[in-house]
């Protein structure tokens, strides 16, 4: 436990005193900024029928956001270490590689959340300056941040098994916006095929992330999903795992 | 466990895509030396290092340290070792004592424990100015005396270099050199270099491989006695050349002679003896019952860069 502690530590550290880390959190702040604008703007004077934070998210800002900041975020995790030669001593050091992947992992996704952290000031920011104190309601709040983690557990384990394939910082983080990007597009296949009865449009509304989304910012948490993000998350923990260890293999 | 020898290295094979890296190794390093692991660069020493420390499997053949396999039971061999590979890699974005503390407890120290190790090993390579410094604004030779008080910090048994001087400067060279003699007098150091004063200066034992197999192997004594078979014998003497060459002729065991003249009234022989045999008394025996004047008498010996030149050369002409 010791070791993946200390490890954590390290990652969180490095997040935090490269300017890489702070460009993130700055950009994510500046499109979060941007898209509660565009909100603000359109919700003006009219009255709306879903809840702000459904309106929130369902800008491409956000998922714009989503869908960068993970790749930028991890892909360090392993390319840095490999390029430097860091990596023989973390892996010459008792350590054992699942504590490594999971620190990793565990790293990334607490900086990946502290970036989103100032989100929670919104909600209170439209309740001091509107009319209507109904507008936010903290379920919904509460159910955005757990899509966000959610999401962002999956993407970042995602980034960190490209990041885990190569040692160039740029093609990890290439690699982990192409792969999420093509995850993420399958979303628009509801949309664009026409809906059947069949198993196929079945399928398709269980993988559409945007319609995960919504259902997390009205406040709905459904299992099916949690397993969902759960499962493809522990399946690409899984797999940089095996990619960290097939140096044995060679 | 403490009576197995700290090293145990039998038939270790490593292959890249089915050519060889380091072919069939064994040696054994005992507890307490300080071993020179030599040959020129691309000759497997880096290979054999990542295998002992747990980087990387063998692909056949077995390794172990302080008795324990360094695959089946990896954890209690890295808990054992200290080891600086080659560059010396750093994190650059932190201060030293950050780092060393970071890397201390990540090798399972105790937060009182490791600070205690780090003031100690930062007083002990002589890191006390810089200890607040960012690694990536130090110079190398403070870089690389990290990279030792990280292999120092968790008091390893066994500390496994690298190519610990790569890239110092002499001055430098020489620093880094007295460090690893001093942390080596409680523990077994194995160090590889492609500098032979590197390894004559500071290992008490020294093997020596090429293309990825050991070439030779034994202290620098035992090397120089096996190489002596080449060895001449100098000798400056007062006497007309005729009589030298005369005398020499008929010394039955000198098979080869060389003549010069040297300043004065002296010339320089060289003797080559047969079967390695000393020469010298003998010549003193002859220079004394022949009253001839003797200034110089020595044996050349062969420096480990000899040894090494030989080794390495009588190899590349086989094939």
């Amino acid at each position: 436990m010791q070791p993946f502690l200390t490890l954590v530590r390290r990652e969180l550290g490095s997040c935090y005193v490269s300017i890489i880390g702070y460009a993130i959190v700055a950009a994510v702040q500046f499109l979060l900024g941007l898209s509660f604008v565009i909100v603000l703007r359109a919700l003006n004077g009219k009255p709306f029928d879903v809840p702000v934070t459904e309106a929130f998210f369902n800008n491409g800002l956000f998922w714009l956001t989503m869908l960068l900041a993970p790749p930028i975020i991890t892909m360090r995790a392993y390319s840095l270490e490999k390029s430097s030669g860091t990596y023989e001593t973390l892996m010459t050091a008792p350590v054992g590689d699942m504590q490594v992947v999971l620190a990793k992992f565990t790293g990334a996704l607490l900086f990946f959340m502290s970036a989103w952290l100032p989100l929670l000031a919104y909600p209170f920011l439209l309740k001091r300056f509107s009319v209507d104190l109904a507008q936010v309601d903290t379920g919904a709040v509460g159910g955005t941040f757990v899509g966000i983690f959610l999401f962002g557990a999956l993407y970042i384990a995602l980034g960190c098994f490209a990041s885990s394939l190569t040692r160039n910082q740029i093609v990890a983080a290439m690699n982990a916006f192409a792969l999420g990007l093509g995850l993420f597009l399958l979303s628009y296949l509801t949309f664009i095929l026409p809906p059947k009865a069949g198993w196929q449009s079945a399928v398709l509304s269980h993988i559409s992330m945007i319609e995960h989304m919504r259902d997390f910012t009205r406040g709905i948490v459904d299992t099916r999903q949690v397993v969902f993000y759960v499962s493809l998350t522990t399946l690409f923990l899984f797999l940089t795992l095996k990619v960290v260890e097939s140096r044995r293999w060679k | 466990m403490s009576a197995a020898p700290m090293i145990e290295v039998e038939n270790l094979t490593k292959s890249y895509g089915g050519r060889a890296a380091v072919r069939d190794l064994t040696f054994t390093v005992k507890r307490g030396e300080i071993v020179g692991f030599l040959g020129q660069n691309g000759a497997g020493k880096t290979t054999t290092m990542r295998m002992l420390s747990c980087f990387m499997p063998a692909t056949s053949g077995t390794a172990r340290v302080a008795g324990f396999d360094v695959f089946t039971q990896a954890d209690e061999v890295r808990r054992r070792i200290g080891y600086m590979p080659e560059g010396n890699p750093l994190h650059l974005d932190m201060r030293v004592r950050e780092y060393l503390k970071f890397r201390a407890r990540l090798k399972g120290l105790t937060p009182a424990r490791s600070r205690e190790r780090v003031d100690i090993v930062t007083a002990q390579c002589g890191l006390g100015d810089v200890a607040g410094k960012v690694i990536g604004t130090l110079s190398g030779g403070y870089r690389q005396r990290v990279g030792l008080a990280d292999a120092l910090v968790h008091e390893p048994e066994l500390i496994i270099l690298d190519e610990p001087t790569k890239n110092l400067d002499a001055h430098l060279t020489r620093t880094v050199r007295q460090l690893i003699k001093d942390v080596s007098k409680d523990r077994t150091v194995f160090i590889s270099s492609h500098l032979l004063p590197e390894v004559e200066l500071t290992c008490t034992r020294v093997i020596i491989i090429h293309e990825g197999s050991i070439r030779e192997s034994g202290t620098l004594d035992e090397l120089q006695r096996k190489m002596s078979a080449g060895q001449q014998v100098i000798a400056e003497l007062a006497a007309p050349v005729p009589d030298l060459r005369e005398a020499w002729e008929h010394m039955a065991e000198v098979e080869h002679f060389d003549i010069s003249a040297a300043e004065g009234s002296f010339h320089r022989c060289a003797l080559t003896p047969r079967a390695g045999l000393d020469l010298r008394p003998q010549i003193f025996e002859l220079a004394k019952a022949r009253g001839w004047p003797l200034r110089e008498l020595t044996r050349t010996r062969h420096s480990l860069e000899d040894i090494f030149v030989h080794v390495t050369r009588r190899e590349q002409e086989e094939p």
